[in-house]
């Protein structure tokens, strides 16, 4: 991995850094590269509520939050921003006021990278919104200060759209911090991390390539 | 949360009617519905903080129940409600949790705002 001025990563729910994308903001830290990670809500529409129930709806939020806490920690990231949006609502904020929302991030931080969803190929509609807001807000700066723009997509149609991912990074080094941060999110991830756990006790292929590289598409203007 | 007891929920639904209250309703499949299964058809519906004040309140069926509320001039209702509570803060929050723990349907009714 390049060493970068600044990385800014930017989704909308607690977690969605932690599957694809801690492993690499974990080897950034470890790089001395200053990582932010803008969070746009705090997963508050989340259905896993667990039956018998462990929160509520009006609960959920909070623990989310601790969550979202306890991942930064596990990275080492200790550049967190909350930034107080509703879960299932970005798609229906002002378009304007998203695109600031992230242009008033890079005026700040002028990162060299911005790690966030590919809009259109990222299923749920918060991950597009965001990813519009965020290529929206790089197109609009001057070719010769973009910064770079790395996008994680996963739609069922991504690869006959884009193809495969042309960024691969080696996170072999931070394993534990990129498990620590999926175990987390323990709300929503405990069900999957039992299979995972076992899978990687198994040294099931797939479960340790996922858990050593993590993959990106760079978006181009 | 716990089981719906009908009774109990009944006469806290019975508490808050003549009142102004708050609600929260939201039916959900989960915003990757039909990326885990191509073709199904997603809906759902969500309302927060809108001020009611209804006369009359039921819960009818087994479990999962269907709360209804009768307005002054229109009506609200949720079905496969499964859990409720009254919360630290007065306000009744009911839901429907499926097998898997999963929320298929929220219905709040509070006196006070919800957060944001």
């Amino acid at each position: 991995m390049e060493k970068e001025r600044h990385v800014l990563v930017i989704f909308p729910h607690p977690d969605d850094e932690a599957f694809g994308v801690s492993g690499t903001i974990a080897t950034y830290i470890e790089m001395g590269v200053p990582v932010t990670y803008a969070c746009l809500t705090l997963g508050e529409m989340g259905r896993n509520l667990g039956n018998p129930p462990f929160a509520n709806r009006e609960t959920l939020p909070m623990i989310r939050k601790k969550e979202l806490q306890a991942s930064a920690d596990a990275m080492g990231l200790t550049d967190l921003r909350m930034m107080g949006l509703r879960d299932k609502t970005v798609e229906f904020e002002d378009d304007e006021k998203m695109v600031k929302l992230v242009a008033d991030l890079i005026e700040e931080l002028n990162p060299s990278l911005i790690i966030s969803f590919y809009p259109g190929l990222s299923v749920h509609p918060d991950h597009d919104a965001t990813g519009r807001a965020v290529v929206e807000a790089i197109r609009r700066m001057s070719e010769s200060e973009r910064p770079k723009l790395y996008t994680i997509a996963f739609d069922n149609k991504t690869v006959e759209v884009i193809g495969h991912p042309d960024v691969h990074h080696d996170v072999s080094g931070v394993t534990e911090k990129k498990l620590g941060a999926m175990n987390a999110h323990a709300s929503q991830t405990v069900w999957m991390m039992e299979d995972m756990q076992k899978r990687l006790d198994a040294e099931d292929a797939d479960a340790l390539r996922w858990l050593k590289t993590e993959h990106f598409y760079t978006y181009t203007f | 949360m716990e089981l719906v007891q009908r009774d109990q929920l009944q006469s806290l639904i019975d508490s808050f009617a003549g009142k102004d209250v708050y609600i929260h309703l939201e039916t959900t499949n989960g915003s990757y519905a039909a990326h885990f299964q191509e073709g199904f058809f997603n809906a759902g519906a969500f309302i927060r903080n809108i001020v009611v004040n209804y006369e009359l309140g039921k819960v009818a069926g087994d479990s999962p129940h269907r709360i209804g509320l009768k307005l002054p001039s229109g009506w609200i209702y949720a079905q496969g409600i499964t859990h409720y509570e009254l919360d630290e803060h007065g306000r009744l929050l009911m839901a429907g949790l499926g097998p898997d723990g999963k929320l298929a349907v929220a219905f709040e009714i509070s006196e006070t705002p919800f957060t944001y």
